[in-house]
C-alpha cells in the first residue's frame, strides 16, 4: 500500500539558518496527522516544500508515491493545500475562482457539479456569486478550503486553517475536516490550537528549530508525558504556613490555589494527609489531567 | 495521470482567466489607452498635420496612425503580463497557480497569448476609430499581422520578465517609465528617423522598438525607414531571446518558488 506522504532526510537552509533540519517522516493513507510547533519551528517550510513552493536543500518528498520535484504534476494532482494567509484573486467571485482552480488541474465543465457541492458543504452557497474582496475573513477561509478541494485530491494539507476564525466557524470547519477524513482523505493539519490537534489528530509531530522533537500517536504522547496535578484552594494565611512547612513538596501558587505536581496518583493522598496533619483547611480541590499543551510546552521549552 | 487533455484545459483556463481579468477592468485596460492614442492623434495632426509629409504622398495624420497603433499595442501587451504577475505576487494569490500542475511552458503560453490579445485588441480599437478620420491603406496585411503578433509577444515576454523580477509596484513603474516609455516614444512613432541628425539615426538603430514600428508601418504603406525583412529578423530574434529568458525564469522558479 502506498504511503500518503514520505519525507526523507529533508532539509532547507536559508544561508546560515536551518529552517528544516533533516526531517524523515512518513504519513500513512487516511491518517489525520498534526504538525505542531511554535512560530519559526519550520512547519510551513516543510509544507511549502511538499507543495513545490519552496525547493528543499536536501532530501526528497513523495506524495502518493510521486516525487514532488521530478513528478511534480502527478504529485500536485494528489494534494490540495489550504495556505495560511488569506489570499485571494480580487477580480473574481467565489464560483469563478473555484472553477478556474479546478480548470488548472484539467477539470472541465463536468466538474462544476462537484464545485457546487463543495460550495454547499462549506456553507458558501449564498456567497457563490460574491466577489472575493467582499467576503468576511471567515468566508474567505472557507473559500480557501474549497479551493483546495475542487480537484478532489486524496491528500489535504491545512496550514493553520482556523487561525483568526471565531469559535462557531472553527467547530464547523472541524466537523467538515473530520468528514473528509472519514471519507478516506489523508489530512495534515498544522495548528497553534493544541486542543484542535488533540481533538482531531490520530498522530502528532512536534517541531522545534526545524527538527521533530516528538512523533507518536496523540494517545501515546498523552500517556508517555502524562502528568497529573493536584490543585488545592487554601486560605491565604495557610499558604504562607505551608511554604515553610512543606519545603520538600514544591508547589506553584496562583491566588489562593496551590498546584502540586504528582509523580503518581498516590502522591495526592500523601499531600492531603500532610495538610490535614498541619491542620490546614482545604477549601476546594481538583485533580488535573495533563493535556497536549503541557506536553508541547515541555518539549518545546528551552530547557 | 496528467494527460494532454488536462494540460490543454489547464492552459486554456489560465488564458481565459487572464483575458477576463483585463476585460473586467476594460475601462482602465482598453478604453484608457485607446483614448490616449486618439488624443495623440488629434493633437499631433492638428499641430503638424498640414506642415509635414514624411513619406511621399502620405499625409502626416495617415503616417502617424500605424505608429500609434503599434506603440499602444506594445505598451498594453507589456502591461498585461507584467501587472498580472506583480499583482498576484504582491497579493499572494500567485500561490494558486504555483500549487497547480501547470508546467512552466503552460504558464508561459497562457500569459503570452493573453498579452498579445490585449495588445491587439487595443490596437484594433485605435484603428477602427482612426478609420472615421482617414482612409488608411493596408499594402501588406501579413506584415501588419506578423509585426503585431511578434511585437505583442515580445512585449508580453518582457512583461513576464519584469513581473517575475519586480517585488514592488515602484520597481514595475520604473520599468514602464524609464524603459518602455522612452524606447517607444523615441522609436519613430511620430517621425521618420531620416529626419534626425546622423548620430541619432545611428542610435535609433539600437532601439528594438524602432524595428517593430517601422516593420508594422511597412505593412500599411509599403514604405519604411529600413528593410522590413531586417526589421522582422531583429524583432523575431528579440522575441526568441526574451521568450527563452522568460521560460528559463519560470522553469527555475526564480523569485517565484522560494
Amino acid at each position: 500500500m502506498k504511503k500518503a506522504i514520505v519525507f526523507k532526510n529533508v532539509s532547507k537552509n536559508y544561508k546560515q539558518l536551518k529552517a528544516v533540519d533533516g526531517i524523515s517522516l512518513t504519513i500513512e493513507k487516511g491518517e489525520f496527522f498534526g504538525l505542531l510547533g511554535p512560530n519559526g519551528a519550520g512547519k510551513s517550510t516543510l509544507i511549502n516544500m511538499m507543495a513545490g513552493l519552496v525547493k528543499p536543500s536536501n532530501g526528497s518528498i513523495d506524495v502518493m508515491g510521486f516525487n514532488v520535484n521530478k513528478e511534480y504534476q502527478e504529485a500536485r494532482h494528489s494534494v490540495g493545500i489550504v495556505p495560511q494567509e488569506l489570499v485571494f484573486d480580487p477580480f473574481f467571485n467565489v464560483r469563478e475562482m473555484l472553477r478556474f482552480q479546478a480548470g488548472y488541474f484539467g477539470k472541465d465543465k463536468l466538474n462544476d457539479k462537484w464545485v457546487d457541492e463543495v460550495i454547499e458543504r462549506l456553507d458558501l452557497t449564498d456567497k457563490a456569486s460574491t466577489n472575493m474582496r467582499k467576503l468576511s475573513g471567515g468566508m474567505k477561509r472557507r473559500a480557501l478550503i474549497a479551493q483546495a478541494l475542487v480537484h478532489r485530491p486524496p491528500v489535504i494539507v491545512l496550514d493553520e486553517p482556523t487561525a483568526g476564525v471565531d469559535v462557531e466557524l472553527r467547530q464547523k470547519l472541524w466537523s467538515f475536516i473530520k468528514e473528509l477524513n472519514n471519507e478516506g482523505h489523508t489530512i495534515v493539519l498544522t495548528t497553534h490550537y493544541l486542543e484542535e490537534a488533540e481533538a482531531l489528530c490520530n498522530r502528532v509531530a512536534m517541531m522545534k528549530s526545524g527538527k521533530i522533537v516528538a512523533l507518536d500517536s496523540t494517545k501515546n504522547l498523552l500517556k508517555e508525558f502524562s502528568l497529573k496535578n493536584l490543585k488545592v484552594r487554601l486560605q491565604k494565611n495557610s499558604i504562607k504556613k505551608i511554604t515553610t512547612l512543606l519545603k520538600e513538596t514544591p508547589f506553584l501558587q496562583e491566588d489562593d490555589w496551590c498546584t502540586f505536581k504528582l509523580k503518581k496518583v498516590s502522591d495526592a493522598s500523601n499531600i492531603i494527609e500532610k495538610l490535614n496533619s498541619l491542620k490546614i483547611q482545604i477549601l476546594d480541590l481538583k485533580l488535573i489531567e495533563s493535556d497536549l499543551e503541557n506536553i508541547f510546552l515541555k518539549l518545546t521549552s528551552k530547557n | 495521470m496528467n494527460t494532454f487533455r488536462d494540460q490543454f484545459i489547464g492552459t486554456w483556463t489560465l488564458l481565459k482567466k487572464e483575458l477576463l481579468r483585463f476585460w473586467r477592468v476594460a475601462f482602465q485596460t482598453v478604453a484608457a489607452p485607446v483614448i490616449t492614442g486618439i488624443l495623440y492623434l488629434l493633437i499631433f495632426s492638428q499641430v503638424l498635420g498640414d506642415r509635414l509629409e514624411v513619406y511621399e504622398g502620405i499625409n502626416y495624420l495617415v503616417f502617424l496612425i500605424p505608429g500609434l497603433i503599434m506603440m499602444s499595442l506594445l505598451q498594453n501587451s507589456f502591461s498585461n503580463s507584467s501587472s498580472s504577475l506583480i499583482q498576484a505576487k504582491i497579493m499572494g494569490n500567485i500561490v494558486f497557480l504555483l500549487l497547480t500542475p501547470l508546467s512552466y511552458l503552460q504558464l508561459f503560453f497562457a500569459f503570452l497569448i493573453a498579452a498579445i490579445v490585449r495588445g491587439m485588441f487595443v490596437g484594433i480599437c485605435i484603428y477602427v476609430i482612426a478609420m472615421f478620420y482617414v482612409d488608411l491603406p493596408v499594402e501588406h496585411p501579413w506584415f501588419v499581422f506578423i509585426f503585431a503578433f511578434c511585437g505583442g509577444g515580445l512585449m508580453g515576454a518582457f512583461g513576464m520578465i519584469a513581473g517575475i523580477w519586480a517585488t514592488r509596484f515602484d520597481q514595475m513603474a520604473a520599468f514602464g517609465n524609464f524603459v518602455i516609455m522612452p524606447l517607444s516614444m523615441l522609436s519613430g512613432v511620430f517621425y521618420s528617423i531620416h529626419s534626425l541628425p546622423p548620430m541619432w539615426q545611428k542610435i535609433s538603430h539600437f532601439n528594438p522598438f524602432f524595428y517593430m514600428i517601422d516593420g508594422f508601418r511597412y505593412g500599411f504603406f509599403g514604405q519604411s525607414d529600413t528593410s522590413p525583412y531586417l526589421s522582422l529578423m531583429i524583432v523575431l530574434s528579440f522575441f526568441i531571446i526574451l521568450s527563452f529568458i522568460t521560460i528559463r525564469m519560470l522553469k527555475s522558479g526564480y523569485k517565484l518558488r522560494n
